[in-house]
Parts: structure tokens; sequence; C-alpha cells
């Protein structure tokens, strides 16, 4: 319950915030919402040296409109990202999700950036990041530069952030007009997802013209059901079609075995979970 | 160790504190503020539950370092000149509490969520409660309480029957 | 002349009235003192260091980078302490050659769990405490662990690991009832042959899944030695047994010993235990001479603090082919863990009476083999082996139905105890006093709305609809109020089972109650205060209740077992009956009239047929000025009583459950939970639909969601909240409760307990209702935890998959995978 010692540093810049990651390396470790981070302390799986906070950069809050896309900064609060009209209005899916994720007093802490960056495979915010196609803005000392979102999500806990960057923003193409759901499996409410999956779906008339899937919790990384994107791609919007679509969402996968349930169990859920956030996607 | 200044319960606090002290380990052993209790180590049940800067948190998943300069409520702060908050009076009213462990952290959730939904249904209280754990009651009168602290408004402060200090 | 104000005749009466509690108060504004809450001059923190490993000799434990450390003021392992840290000790030996464990709070030489203590830390701080238990470096050996229950159950013969070498096997004891050689039945083998040759016998194995009793207070203990009286506040449910067991273990005088449960957070049976944590931190305060505190953290206490539960049940049921039951024969496996606990092995002795719940079978055996392994220790959960008999019988009274072809109340119905039967002498000895299951049944029917749901059930399955409804049904009994001592005594229960109260006239007519049961949650201080207010007819605002302090309450013997009420407010009544006799002398004096023509009402004496009297508060106040008494009258009417049960007491139910099963995923949706429990006279009804609602929650979450699993490693993996999984409010639905009453006949009140009855009946009334939902799937039972998975399993491969074990490995969710980062604070975190 007692994390150990360690220094505290809250820059008022990323910039501030990257020197000291350079100058202390991996002794260092960032400080977001400390919604997963600080449990990690407590439970001593993790002794860094310094602790940076980025509470006290207020550029990297809030959500702004870019055009063709919104810009989310990387410490702007679960809570945040659930009311913020923009969200709701181009990136409906992360709005769906984010409402799902844990309880209203983590959402009050935790940060979009925060959640991403820790990479949990069973964490709601990477598959509709995944589906949305969301792009990650990281900064480091030499520069900032752009991840795409299926080539951030490393493995288990791990993302293409290096030891010496800071995610900063993350940046997501308008999906205005695409219905949206996330499906999300638990067995009590204040669950991880056993699985869970993310739609976005764009209809043209009777026709789903294009969709986005992204499943959680089905191997170590939050992943795309590309197959199931492909498979429902151009097909009338009808419940037959969905189920036979349905089908593929284990392509691909790799779901991990627990006490939750087996990979034989996950796989079938992912099936019928994508199925029906698919039709609620849809509004069938 | 750094020092910290920030408000807790309307009073002003400051203290040498070490970076990784909770800010509920802060409350409890710094200020006195026993009132706010501690149920688990991996920020699941609730219990701790207080407000800083005005919305819901749990005190264990924040850094004492991290409430700096900002403003804390917990449950010993609610009762002003001896009256109750309305959603304490409403836990008595409708027996919310057994042990009672639980309940700082209920009630603060609770006035969390009705001040951003003020007439909630039982299924908005159900989930605005899911990350308070009570072993207890079996929920069933706290959310009859927190429906009929919802039901009694905000201002007046009811006085049950037969309720006895 | 007095504070008292006087009760109108017409006043109230208190018992039956839904009076708000006196304890919210405190608790709803924080002025609350929990254990962890104290701090003294001078105190030191502890910090334990644990076994990673469930079984292993202890090599070599390097103490001096701890001991080095700023701050740090000793480190102490089993080695360094003599017999002072006394042992940790099973109160029930369950047969005289029970093998027994020797059981040291801080064994020296070898752990026999995962979590055993093998250091403690003492540092100024608990984080430097804390710190510096990461420096003791600690050597094992590891030894071959005995895990899995049936396994290590069966080492004697496959040649398994032994959880404690010394004792050369598993099995500790053996316990038998058989009504054959009782005298108060059959012959069940027989009765078993007949049913196989022209009737019906049923054979099933189910497995009671083991449950930690997760009060949301952790464990926390302060001793201070620095007064002549040791004193020890410690979140226990049982100040006075501890007390006890100290002064029997360590040497210290019991009159020196002062144990306090000052504001406790639940216990549910999980805080009824004398603790290995207790005793080290008593000893290291008695070593160093400061007070010291020890508060354990959540992972810890889910390794450490006893589970419960963990059995298989074989039951064998011999019927007619009406369904009329002629024979029930129950064979047990039940898992103590590493060590022979408090009650330990009496938890499912317990549950031998009930087996046979509300229903006349003519014969019965019991057989429980309890056996010892490398895991948590196990003792009493709420309700403490009759959730585990409930379950069985009410699972198999399910089959038997089906079996026949009848509705499941038919079949209970048809083989229950009759109202007018009672008082009924049961197959395995107990003589219920009263009940009345059919008004009961009848009542809960009609709430449920029975019928237009068994037709919704037949609706849906017709339709093939892919949410199909199940009806659960659990009509149950339990023995309540532990204990008439002289059963305890025929059981070899260790101790008695009387609960002792003390009633105080104070001088400004204000009432001062003691009681020795020590609450924590139930609102003894509500309660016990409506019954006195009635006795004496004095204010309930006027009552005191003083509990979980042996120095205020020097005689008790605590709360468990739904005693404190049916025992505990039992001795309250006579010690108020005695009050009152105390002060009927000296009424007449003051009133000079004659003792026979005085009538006592409303807290009232008065001379019969005259407006002439005097309250019991005046008289109070006389007695305390003592200037004119009756000559040799003792200036007192304190009064004291301690009463011993004649009889347990049979509260009873019927509960009903509708379940709405997704046959795609598995998942369970609660429809609907009704029921109407019979628990006597009721002092309280709001403080007894809570009860029934916590109740309730704890037994539907062992149907549907808590287990504590293993790994093959021996590791607790369900070790924290994340993976133990407790319900929340979302997770819940609202009940409908209701009651018929049929009153105790054997205390003063007509209680009879209801502190268990929720979680007793609950389980198998969800359970029955899932494999209803699925039963025409071919599904037979699915295992608890009802876990979707198993669900989904079973729908689409029959009883199999629905009854797997659940995997050993939980998601990682907060492990940054950084090798290397071994924790000592929990073995599994
Ligand atoms: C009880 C409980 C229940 C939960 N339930 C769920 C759930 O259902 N679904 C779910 O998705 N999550 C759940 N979470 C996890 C939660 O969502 C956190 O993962 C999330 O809030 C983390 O964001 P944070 O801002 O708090 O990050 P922190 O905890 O501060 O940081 C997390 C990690 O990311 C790193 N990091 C943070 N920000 C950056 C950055 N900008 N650049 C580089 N690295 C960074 C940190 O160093 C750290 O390693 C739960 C947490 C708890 C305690
Ligand atoms: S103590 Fe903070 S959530 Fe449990
Ligand atoms: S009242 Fe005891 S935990 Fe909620």
């Amino acid at each position: 319950m007692i994390p150990v010692q360690f220094d505290y540093l809250a820059p008022t810049s990323v910039e501030e915030a990257l020197a000291a990651l350079v100058e202390h390396g991996d002794e260092a470790k960032i400080l977001a919402g400390g919604q997963s981070l600080l449990p990690v302390l407590r439970l001593r799986l993790n002794a860094p040296e310094l602790v940076i906070d980025l509470g006290k950069i207020d550029s990297l809050r809030g959500v702004r409109d870019e055009g063709d896309a919104i810009v989310i900064g990387a410490m702007t609060p679960h809570a945040q990202v659930q009311t913020d009209p923009l969200v709701a209005e181009h990136a409906a899916v992360l709005h769906e999700a984010v409402q799902h994720l844990a309880d209203v007093q983590i959402r009050h802490r935790g940060t979009l950036g925060g959640a991403l960056a820790h990479a949990d495979p069973a964490g709601d915010m990477g598959a509709p990041a995944l589906a949305l196609d969301a792009q990650f803005v990281i900064a480091g000392s030499s520069g900032t530069r752009t991840v795409d979102a299926q080539d951030f999500f490393v493995d288990l806990f791990e993302t293409a952030i290096g030891e010496d960057e800071i995610l900063t923003e993350i940046r997501i193409p308008k999906h205005t007009g695409w219905g949206a759901h996330y499906e999300k499996f638990v067995r009590v409410a204040h669950q991880w997802p056993i699985v869970a999956v993310a739609a976005t779906v764009r209809l043209d008339g009777d026709t789903i013209a294009e969709a986005r899937i992204g499943l959680t919790n089905m191997g170590s990384t939050p992943l795309r059901a590309r197959a199931v994107e492909d498979a429902l791609a151009g097909q009338p919007a009808t419940e037959d079609a969905v189920r036979a679509a349905a089908a593929h969402a284990t392509e691909g996968t790799n779901p991990p075995s627990d006490l939750n349930g087996d990979a034989d169990y996950r796989s079938h859920l992912a099936g019928v979970l994508t199925r029906r956030a698919v039709l609620a996607a849809i509004g069938r | 160790m750094t020092r910290i200044s920030l408000t807790v319960d309307g009073e002003k606090v400051s203290d040498d504190i070490e970076a990784r002290m909770l800010l509920v380990q802060y409350l409890r052993e710094k200020v006195g503020k026993t009132g706010t209790v501690i149920g688990c180590d991996t920020s699941n049940c609730g219990a701790c539950t207080v407000h800083l800067n005005g919305q819901s948190v749990k005190s264990c998943n924040v850094l004492a370092v991290q409430a700096d300069g900002g403003e804390v409520a917990t449950i010993e702060g609610l009762a002003t000149n001896g009256e109750l908050h309305p959603v304490q009076t409403a836990f008595r009213e409708c027996h919310g509490l057994q042990c009672g462990f639980c309940t700082p952290g209920m009630i603060m959730q609770s006035i969390d969520l009705l001040a951003n939904n003020p007439h909630p249904t039982e299924e908005e209280v159900r989930v605005g409660l899911e990350g308070n754990l009570c072993r207890c009651t079996g929920y069933h009168n706290i959310v009859r309480a927190v429906m009929y602290a919802a039901e009694h408004g905000s201002s007046d402060s009811v006085q049950s029957e037969g309720a006895s200090a | 002349m007095t504070a008292t104000q006087e009760r109108p005749a017409d006043v109230q009466a208190e018992i039956g009235r839904d009076r708000r509690r006196k304890e919210d108060q405190r608790l709803i504004t924080g002025r609350t003192r929990w254990t962890d809450n104290l701090q003294l001059n001078g105190m030191l923190h502890l910090a334990m260091v644990r076994s990673p490993f469930p079984h292993a000799t202890i090599t070599n434990i390097e103490t001096s980078a701890a001991k080095d450390t700023t701050n740090v003021v000793a480190v102490l392992t089993g080695k360094d302490f003599g017999e002072e840290l006394g042992v940790c000790i099973n109160a029930w030996p369950i047969t005289p050659d029970q093998k027994t464990p020797a059981h040291s709070p801080m064994p020296a030489d070898r752990v026999a769990f995962a979590g055993e203590i093998v250091a403690v830390v003492v540092a100024r701080t608990a984080a430097e405490a804390r710190d510096a238990a990461e420096l003791v470096e600690v050597d094992y050996e590891e030894l071959p662990a005995a895990l899995e229950l049936k396994a290590a159950a069966a080492a004697d013969e496959n040649g398994g690991a032994i959880a404690h070498p010394d004792l050369g096997t598993n099995k500790s004891a053996l316990w038998v009832f058989d009504s054959g050689e009782a005298g108060t039945g059959g012959d069940v083998e027989e009765a078993i042959a007949s049913a196989r040759t022209d009737g019906i016998v049923i054979e099933r194995e189910y497995r009671q899944q083991r449950l930690i009793p997760a009060f949301m207070e952790p464990r926390s203990v302060v001793v201070d030695p620095t007064g002549e009286q040791l004193t020890m506040w410690s979140a226990t449910q049982i100040p006075h047994i501890l007390r006890f067991a100290l002064a029997a273990t360590t040497g210290v005088p019991e009159s020196k010993i002062r144990v306090i449960a000052p504001d406790v957070g639940g216990g549910f049976g999980g805080k009824l235990q004398a603790t290995p944590e207790e005793w080290i931190t008593w000893a290291v305060a008695r070593r160093l001479g400061k007070p010291v505190k020890y508060t354990e953290t959540r992972s810890e206490s889910l390794i450490s603090a006893h589970h419960g539960r963990d059995q298989w049940q074989k039951l064998t049921l011999a019927a007619q082919k009406d369904g009329t039951v002629t024979g029930l024969k129950v064979e047990l496996l039940a898992d103590l863990g590493a060590y022979v606990a408090l009650v330990g092995g009496g938890v499912p002795v317990l549950g031998a009476f009930m087996f046979n719940s509300i229903y006349k079978f003519p014969a019965y055996h019991f057989a429980c083999q309890t056996v010892l392994t490398n895991k948590t220790w196990t003792d009493a959960y709420r309700g403490a082996g009759r959730p585990e008999a409930t379950f069985a019988i009410e699972r198999i009274m399910d089959e038997l139905a089906v079996e026949v072809g009848v509705d499941p109340l038919e079949v209970r119905e048809k083989n229950w105890i009759k109202h007018e039967e009672f008082p009924f002498t049961t197959v395995a000895g107990l003589e219920y006093d009263t009940g009345n299951y059919e008004a009961a049944t009848e009542r809960a029917k009609e709430m449920f709305g029975y019928d237009d749901l068994r037709a919704e059930q037949k609706r849906r399955r017709e339709a093939n609809d892919p949410v199909q409804l199940g009806i659960g049904i659990s009509t149950f009994t339990e023995m309540c109020g532990l204990a008439p001592s002289r059963v305890l005594g025929s059981l070899d229960y260790g101790a008695g089972g009387w609960e002792s109260a003390t009633i105080r006239m104070l001088a400004t007519g204000k009432v001062e109650v003691v009681t020795g049961s020590s609450a924590h949650g139930q609102g003894h201080e509500t309660a016990w205060s409506q019954i006195v207010a009635d006795r004496l007819g004095v204010a309930f605002e006027d009552i005191e209740v003083l509990h979980g302090d042996t120095q205020v309450s020097a005689k008790g013997l605590d709360t468990y077992g739904s005693r404190s009420l049916t025992v505990g407010g039992e001795a309250l009544v006579r010690a108020a009956d005695k009050v009152i006799e105390k002060a009927r002398p000296v009424a007449a004096h003051m009133l000079e009239a004659s003792v026979d023509d005085l009538e006592f009402t409303g807290g009232r004496f008065s001379v019969r047929g005259t407006d002439q009297g005097v309250a019991i508060g005046e008289i109070a106040t006389a007695v305390f000025a003592a200037h004119d008494l009756p000559d040799g009258m003792e200036p007192s009417l304190d009064s004291e009583a301690t009463y011993d049960p004649v009889n347990f007491s049979f509260p009873h139910g019927t509960h009903l459950c509708a379940i709405e099963v997704d046959t795609e995923t598995g998942a369970l949706k609660i429809r609907k939970y009704v029921c109407c429990d019979d628990i006597g006279t009721i002092i309280n009804p709001l403080i007894v639909a809570g009860q029934i609602h916590g109740g309730l929650v704890q037994g539907i979450a062992q149907a549907l969601w808590e287990e504590a699993v293993y790994d093959e490693n021996g590791t607790l993996v369900s070790g924290s909240f994340v993976d133990y999984l407790l319900p929340t409010a979302a997770d819940t639905i609202n009940f409908d409760i209701d009651h018929t009453t049929s009153p105790s006949t054997t205390n003063t009140l007509g209680t009879k307990g209801v502190g268990e009855a929720g979680t007793i009946a609950s389980t198998p009334a969800v359970v029955n209702a899932v494999v209803d939902a699925i039963r025409h799937f071919g599904v037979t039972d699915i295992q608890m935890p009802c876990t979707p998975e198993r669900v989904w399993k079973a729908v689409n491969g029959g009883t199999h998959g629905g009854t797997e074990d659940t995997e050993g490995a939980a998601m990682p969710h907060f492990d940054e995978a950084e090798p290397g980062n071994s924790s000592t604070e929990g073995a599994g975190a």
C-alpha cells in the first residue's frame, strides 16, 4: 500500500518534462492521471527513482477541432472525453467506450493518454483508437513524430513510445455521421472487459459502406478485426449479413486464458459481441 | 520532503511530506481526518472517496503532492453547524449502512452523483456507484438512500421521525 | 426529581418499531473509531514478511540489512521468540484422534501456505517498516505442496504431497453421524438399497468453492503494553474469546489483559479468529515495551485471513417413485487449508444437522473427512456449514422433482414438516420448536407471481428464445443462536454458548446496558435499546448500550452464528426483569404500599386501584441516594444475567429467484428475487431488512461471482479485488422481502435470528434458477460460481462444460511486466 521512495517533479512544459526524462532515463516514470501507475507503485511492482507528473502542463489537456480531425490532448481526463461534444460527434465510438471505462472516480482522474500509454490489452481505449485510425503524436528531445494506431501498440504494456518520449496528443480523423457502438462484456461492473468490441460503421442507405472494428483483450494488444471489416464492406445492413461477417472476428487473434474465461470462450464471445456491436452501430 | 499546502474541509493545512505519500494517508495520518478510510490496495473499493477540487476521486489513487494547492472535501466536512447533509440524513433514514466502513466513500460518491444528475433513475444510481464496494447492505438500501436524497432535495435537511442523535 | 421522562402508558411499543439506528450519527459523519485510526505516543509500526511458497523449509533468514536501516527498531523471526509468542488454537477438535498440526503464529522452520508470516519488521513508521521488509532475505527450500482437495485427500493412497509431513497424512478427522446408530432414524443403506430396486436413487457431487469473507475493513491490531494491563485493540468479532485465548497461550494472566473491539467494519465470520497477526503484534509489544500497530493491506488480507467453504459434497438421495424421500447419505470432503483454525473442522460439522433441512427424512447418514492442504486456512464464513448443507439439499431436491416429473415446490411440500407437526424432532436429532413452511411458501409465491413466470418460461422455451428464463427455489431452515453449552460440550467444542448482559440504573435515571455480544455492523445499540426500553419502560433515548471492551463488558461470548439476539437478547430480558424485581420493594417502600399491591407497567410501579405510582427512574435516584431504603436492602438496582439457551432457534423461509440466461454468451441477469422469511418476533424491521439484503447478496455472490482460485504453484491468483469479484450496486437488484411469524418458543421474545438467513437461502435459489433455465439443453449442474463461461459451455456441451475448474490465472492489469520485481507484501500481487 506504500510505494517506494521517489523524487517528484511537476514540470509546466513538455520541454521541461522531456529534459528530465533524458536526464534520468529508465529511472524516471511519467505520471498522468495515476490511475494505473499508482496501483503499480503501491503494489511495488515498479520502483522508479523519479516521478514526472504531467498534471501541470496545461497544453496537454483539452479537445480541439482541426478540420478533418479532432485532436485530444494526452492529459485530457476520461470524464472530459466522455462529455466533450466534438468527441461525441466525430469519434462516437470513443465516446461510447469511455462511459464504460472503470468508474466515475477513476474517470475523473485517469487520462486518455495515460490509458493508451499503459497499453493494457484489456484497456477500453485501445480498440476505439484502432477503429478510428487514430494517430499518436509523440514528443522526444529531437522533435515530434506521429505514429499510426496499428504501429502504436507493440505488446503487453508496450507501445511505440520511447523511453525518453512523451505521448502528447491523439489525432482522430473525423468519423462524422458514422454509427458507433462499444460492446463490453464483464462479469461484474467494476471489471476490465473480458472481451469488448468497438464498432463504427458508415452506412450508405441500406448498405454498409465501410466498417471499422477494434477488439479488446483478444491478444497481447488491441486488434483490428480486418476480416470482419472486409466482409462487411458493401453488404446490406441486415442481421444475416452482419452475422456472417462477424464469424470472422477471431481471425488473427490470440486471446488469453484466465479465471474469467479460456481462449475458446473468448473467441466465441468475440463473434457474438462483434455481431451485436455492429448491429447496434447501424441501429438494428 | 516536499511542502504542500491545501484546503481540507475548508481549513488551510500545510505539511512537509514524502512524495510517495498518498492523499488518503495524508488525510488520515497528518490531518487527522480518520473518517476517510482505506479498504483496498488496488483502488477498487471506493472507501477512500473524497472530493478533490469539486470532483469525487479515490484518495488512495492520488498522491498528496498532486493535491497541492487544491481543495479537498471529506465526510467530516459535510455537516454544517450540526446540520447533516441531506445525503447523510438519507443514509440514516433509509438504513443505508451497517458497519459503516464503506459509508464515507458511498456518501461522497453519492453527492458527486447527485450534483451531476439531481434526479437519477435507480439504474443510474446503481451504475454511478459501481466504484464503491459494500459488503454489508447488499446495496438495496444504499440505492434507496440516494433516491431518497434526490427526492427530498438538497436544500432541506430532512429530520426523520424517531431518528435519534 | 428525575431526568427520565415518564412513559405514558399509550406510548408506542419499541419492539417491532423501525427505529433509525443510534450508531449511524457517528458513522455518517466520519466520527469513527476504527482500530487503524489509533495513534499512541511512541507507537511503532509492523510490516510482515510473508512466504511466497505454499510449502517450504526456511533455511535462513538474513535480517541484518533491514536491521541496519534508520528508524527500524527490530526485525524478529520465529527463532527470536520462545513460548511468549503463544500458539494459534483450535477450539474445536471434532474427534479425539483429530490430527492437528502445530500452529505457531510465525513458524521458525517451515511454512505451510503462501502468505504465512516468517519475519516481522518493527519501525517508527509504517512506510519505513515496509521498506525494510523488502530487505529481509529469506532462503527457502521448497517442499512438495498438497494443493487440490481431492488429491490431498487421496495422498495416503497415491503417495501425493503431505501438507504437514510430521503428521504423515493429510486426513485430519473423520466425523460421522448415523441416524440408525443414534436412534434418530433408520438405516440409510437399507433405504438406498430398496430405492435402487423399487424407487429413485439420485447421486450427485457438488462443489462448494472456496470463498473469502472480504469484510470491508482490513484487519488491524494495536497493542499497548505500557499500562498495568496490556491492552489490545483489534478489528475482531470476538474480544472476549481473544482475551481468553491470549491468556491461555501466552502465559499472561487473564486479569492483566484487556481487549477492545472498537468500531469494526464487518466480519461475516472472517473476524471470528485468533490470528497470527494479533499474536505477533502482542509479542512484539511485550518484547519492546512500546505500543505497536499492524494494519494489513487488502492483498495481505485476501491471502492470510481465513477463507471459507471449500468442500466437495457427495450426496445419495433415496426416494419412492412419488418423490417421498426415504433416506439421505452425505459424504463430505472439507478443505481445512494449512491449519485447523479456531472453529476449523467444526464448520462442516455444524452443517451435519442441516442437510435434512425442513424435511422428514426417515434415514440419514453424514460423514465428513477434513483434509489439510497447503493453502490459506479455512474457518467460519457467514452461515458456517449451514449454507453448504442447504445448498446441497436444495439442489438435489430440484433433481428429485425432475426425476419424479413434478414442480420442485411440490416435491418439497410432499417431504416437509407440516405446520401442525411442530415441535418436531428431526432425523439429525434436533427439536424444531416452531415453523410454518406452507405459509411462507404461499406468501413467497404470491409475491413472486410464480405462475406467470412459469408461463413466461414455457413461452421462451417453446420459441427457442436466445434468452431463457429459469426459476429457482430454496426452502431453507437453519439453526441459530449458538448455542446450548451442553450441546457444544457433547460436540467437544472448547467453550460454552451462553451470553451475558448487565443493566446499570444510573442515578439520573439513565440506563446503561452492557452486552457480551460484540457488534460490528448489526445495530445492537439500537435493537438492545428497544428491548430494554420496552421491558423497563424507559425512553429509547435514555439507554446507552456498551459492548466490545472486556473491561466494560467483562463477560461474553461475542457475535457470530446469529446468536446475539436469541441468546444475548434473552440475557438482556432476564437482567431487566431482575432490575424490576429489585426495584419492587423500594417502590413499595416509597409508596408505603404492600409489594403485593403493586403492578409494573409502562415503566411505573403503581398501587392497584389508585393513581399513586413511582417511575423506575425515580426509584433509581432514590436507590442512589440510599437515604431511605427498606431495611437490609442493597443500594443498587444493577443486575446481571447470564443465559444459556436450552435449544437452537430455527428460522426458515422460502426464497424464489428468476434469472435470465443469455444462451449466446452465458451471461446471467437476475430478474426478480423474493423471499418470505419466518424469523420469529422482529425487534426492528429496518435492521432485519438490512440483514436480509446483505445476506442475500453474499449468497448470490457465491452462486455467481466469488471464488478464491489458486494456481498450480499454490499462489492465490484471485489475490486482490481486481480478481476476487465482489458485486457492485450495478450488478445487483432490489429485493422483495416479507415475513411470516411463528415466534420461537424457547426464548421470551420469540426471536429466531436473521444474520445468516439470506446467505444460507439464496445460493441454491440462484443456482437452481440457472440450471432450470437451461435444463432442456441437457444441463443438470453448473459448478459455482456460475460464470458465463461455464454456463455457455454447459449449454453447448451439456453438464460437463459447466463443471470445469476455474483457470488458475489472472489478468495482470497493473503488472508492468518488470521482471525481478517481486513483492514480499502479497505473495501474488
Ligand atoms: C479499479 C480500476 C478499474 C479500472 N478499470 C478499467 C477499465 O474498465 N477499463 C480500462 O480501460 N481501464 C481501467 N482502469 C485503468 C485506467 O483506465 C487507467 O489505465 C487509465 O486511467 C490510465 O490513465 P492515467 O492517466 O491514470 O495514467 P497513469 O496511471 O498515470 O499512467 C499509466 C502509464 O502510462 C504512462 N504514461 C501516462 N501518460 C503518458 C504520456 N503522456 N506519455 C508517456 N507515457 C505515459 C505512465 O508512465 C504509466 O506507465 C482501471 C483502473 C482502476 C484502478
Ligand atoms: S482504498 Fe481507495 S479504492 Fe479502496
Ligand atoms: S456498511 Fe459495511 S461495508 Fe458497507
